[in-house]
């Protein structure tokens, strides 16, 4: 039974109307729109793409290590299968054989996906200015790119924070835009 | 390593197939005529020199002949070791493949093929290991570009914008 | 640009082969040596060979390696390791460059055993020099080399335990790992591909707390290790995956030109530590682990007992350390120190010259060969004379070692596959350069 302010048990807001109601509401609930809380809990469960080339990937490692712990952001389900990761997170040189196979990657990716592109050599060609390797920007969309040779776990980090920031200011990220950007489409000789 | 001495005594069993003995910082080096490759490690075989440690190119451009391999042998029971190397001319680059008797040579002979351009004759499957297999050119040759991109710094680049406009 | 296409005529036949897998019908009797119990229904039937392709993505390949399986049923019949998917032109770059730059360029080549590629670049160098090396830059380069073994090694363990299941033992080798690491980065600065050892010495000296940090290390390393041992070595899952798989004899593992644990594990005790000691390791007391089948169970007690070796290496370095030197005197090689180019013309000179043209070097080859965590890592440079090198071959153990995978892998299951593909150690950075 409502008497008053004495009241235990469940309901004791039921006697509030008003701008009472109203106060009482906003401080104990969080109202958002649909698109923000879907990028909040995007940015904060990442699948990260266990894909590492060289160098980079043992600091990727270390990031995912004890110390250092991408698992804190919830980013710590490293995923083998293209398929069921949406971050892929190129750690290493790109070679021109491997780069074809990282594009057929990137697009077995379920949509939305974003890449970070870790270290120097993935970002521009890095110590390596030589006819063996192609930054990661010709093939595809990156990003993130994260500076580095290699870059710290910290740095790595950073570059994680930062993606985070991007996906839960901006939920939509023109990412659509940016899937059909032009000059990273798969170039095949002879055809 | 064999002294100068044991060097120039194992040079004179082999005979006409060795053009020179180098003696350099204490390393033994026999420079051979290619066509004599089997032989001569066979018998350094049979001296002990029973571990083929490496098998690489080195292009030597622009003196001719210009592509040589080198095979570098190593003595586990007396720790000792001999390198064999041998040139071969850009427009006839064939040898011998020592594969058969050293299976170590495999890959490495496919290494050698790849980036210098050495066609291994006998080696069961010599298609190239570093570069795609439909590349074109052999990277590790002198006159093959380094290739890469033109870094443009930020000043640079927008001077160059400017100038396209 | 044309937009990609899945097929078409425009593709060359390697492009093609790469995107399709091949099945082929064979007769039962041309398929020897079936393991597992004769099982009579077998004879009526045609059996597959399925030819699969393993990577170049795969969460076990260690790296960018690409295996393409022949497999019967289970059973592997054939492998093909294909390599090349992070070459990265490492040779021809230090072709470029000179002597001195070339050191951070031939360090990123075995990206686990970074001092170990310096130290055999820079080892042939000084031959070719002809530069001694201070006793105390000996010792320095020695307790780097040894540091860096253990973290290498911890991070195989890290790995293969991860291959064959086991999470946790992933994250307590990073962290000792990251208790090394904290050590090269007081030493050096960086953690990783530090730069730290140059032509004659190292390039600075040690800072005043890194001898009781490592003295702490080195208290804990070996009861760490013990717990690794503790976890693993009685392990059913353990004992059952490797024990008994994939053996190859001594014989033709030197036929297949293989060296460092896998050669020791097959009981032939070759290391170059021992047998060719270079930069001091003779003045130090220590054994090498040898294995007596030569299964993936002894390639993994090789390694685990390697670091406690290691351990007592370095012990016994920084006990002994000397005074002295940490680079050689000699200023046509090695930068003078800063204090000096205030005051002297010479050391301003010489500072000059060193940084914008560098030190010629005399025309000559020399093959310099180390004992690295893989086996042995040589050094081939070719100097003409001039301020740059000719032509450098880093003779990589993982690249010749890749080799022994298909004979050691033929007729055992897939899972010993991945096992043994897990204890050969393959570095792709060294394999590919």
């Amino acid at each position: 039974m409502l008497r008053g302010s004495a009241i235990e048990g469940p309901n004791r807001s039921a006697h509030l109307e008003g701008t009472e109601l109203e106060s009482y509401v906003e401080e104990r609930m969080l109202t958002t729109t649909l698109d923000q809380a879907i990028a909040w809990a995007r940015s904060n469960s990442f699948f990260p793409l266990a894909f590492g080339l060289a160098c980079c990937a043992m600091e990727q490692f270390h990031a995912a290590g004890p110390r250092m712990d991408i698992g804190r952001f919830g980013w710590e389900a490293f995923r083998a299968s293209p398929r069921q990761s949406d971050l892929i997170i190129l750690a290493g040189r790109v070679s021109i054989k491997m780069a074809p196979i990282i594009r057929r990657l990137y697009d077995q990716m379920l949509e939305p996906k974003w890449a970070i592109s870790m270290g120097a050599c993935c970002s521009s060609m890095g110590v390596f200015n030589n006819y063996a390797l192609v930054p990661a920007d010709k093939f595809m969309p990156i990003d993130v790119h994260v500076p580095g040779c290699p870059p710290r776990p910290e740095a790595l980090m950073h570059g994680v924070l930062k993606l985070r920031k991007m996906v839960q200011d901006d939920p939509d990220m023109g990412w659509r835009r940016r899937y059909d950007a032009v000059g990273t489409e798969e170039i095949i000789p002879g055809a | 390593m064999p002294d100068a001495t044991g060097l120039e005594l194992i040079a004179h069993d082999l005979g006409d197939t060795v053009l020179e003995t180098v003696y350099f910082r204490e390393r033994a080096t026999l420079a051979i005529d290619p066509r004599g490759i089997r032989q001569t490690l066979q018998h350094l075989r049979g001296l002990g020199y029973t571990f083929l440690a490496s098998v690489h190119g080195v292009d030597h451009y622009p003196e001719e002949p210009r592509l040589g391999v080198c095979y570098e042998l190593l003595d586990m029971g007396s720790v000792d070791r001999i390198t064999v190397k041998l040139r071969v001319p850009c427009d006839a680059p064939r040898v011998a493949s020592v594969s058969e008797d050293w299976p170590t040579a495999n890959h490495q002979e496919r290494e050698v093929y790849d980036m210098f351009g050495v066609v291994f004759d006998g080696h069961p499957d010599l298609r190239r290991i570093l570069m795609p297999e439909d590349y074109e050119g052999h990277p590790q040759r002198r006159d093959f570009p380094i290739g890469g991109e033109p870094v443009i710094f930020t000043l640079d680049e927008a001077r160059w914008l400017e100038s396209r406009e | 640009m044309s937009p990609p296409e899945a097929e078409g005529p425009g593709l060359s036949a390697y492009r093609r082969r790469e995107q399709s897998i091949t099945l082929s019908r064979v007769e039962e009797s041309e398929i020897k040596g079936t393991p597992g119990d004769g099982d009579g229904d077998r004879a009526e039937t045609t059996d597959e060979l399925l030819t699969l392709n393993f990577g170049p993505h795969h969460p076990a390949t260690h790296g960018v390696l690409r295996l393409l399986v022949t497999l019967q049923g289970e059973i592997v019949r054939d492998i093909k390791p294909i390599v090349g998917y992070v070459h990265t032109g490492i040779e021809k770059t230090a072709e470029d460059k000179a002597y001195w730059k070339v050191i951070p360029i031939v360090e990123r080549m075995d990206y686990l055993a970074y001092y170990f590629n310096a130290m055999a670049y820079v080892g042939a160098v000084e031959a070719l020099l002809e530069v001694e090396v201070p006793t105390r830059a000996q010792y320095l380069r020695v307790i780097h080399l040894e540091l860096n073994r253990i973290a290498s090694h911890l991070i195989w363990l890290g790995t293969s335990a991860l291959d064959l299941g086991s999470t946790s033992i992933f994250l307590y080798c990073l962290r000792e790992r990251e208790m090394i690491l904290d050590l090269f980065e007081m030493s050096s600065g960086a953690r990783m591909h530090t730069r730290y050892f140059q032509v004659g010495g190292v390039i600075e000296d040690i800072p005043a707390g890194f001898a009781p940090k490592l003295r702490e290390f080195l208290k804990i390393m070996p009861g760490r290790a013990d717990e690794y041992g503790a976890i693993l070595n009685s392990n059913e899952i353990v004992l059952q995956r490797l024990r008994g798989t994939c053996p190859l004899d001594a014989q033709t593992l030197l036929g297949l030109g293989v060296t460092g644990p896998l050669l020791r594990a097959a009981g032939n005790p070759w290391d170059l530590r021992k047998a060719a000691p270079y930069s001091s390791y003779g003045d130090f007391d220590f054994k090498i682990p040898v294995g007596t089948v030569g299964d993936n169970y002894d390639r993994y007690a090789v390694r685990l007992a390697e670091i406690y070796e290691s351990v007592k290496i370095v012990g016994q370095a920084l006990d002994g350390l000397p005074e002295g030197p940490h680079i050689t005197g000699d200023r046509k090689v090695a930068l003078p120190p800063r204090h000096e180019l205030a005051t002297s013309m010479e050391a301003l000179i010489h500072h000059f010259k060193l940084v914008t043209e560098g030190f010629r070097v005399p025309p000559g080859e020399v093959y310099h060969p180390i004992e690295s965590p893989r086996g042995e890592l040589g050094c081939f440079i070719r100097s003409d004379g001039s301020a740059k090198p000719a032509r450098v071959h880093m003779r990589d153990p993982s690249f010749v070692n890749l080799q022994a995978l298909a004979p050691m892998a033929r007729g055992s299951y897939i899972a010993d596959m991945i096992a043994t593909t897990a204890m050969l150690d393959p570095i792709l950075g060294g394999i590919d350069r």
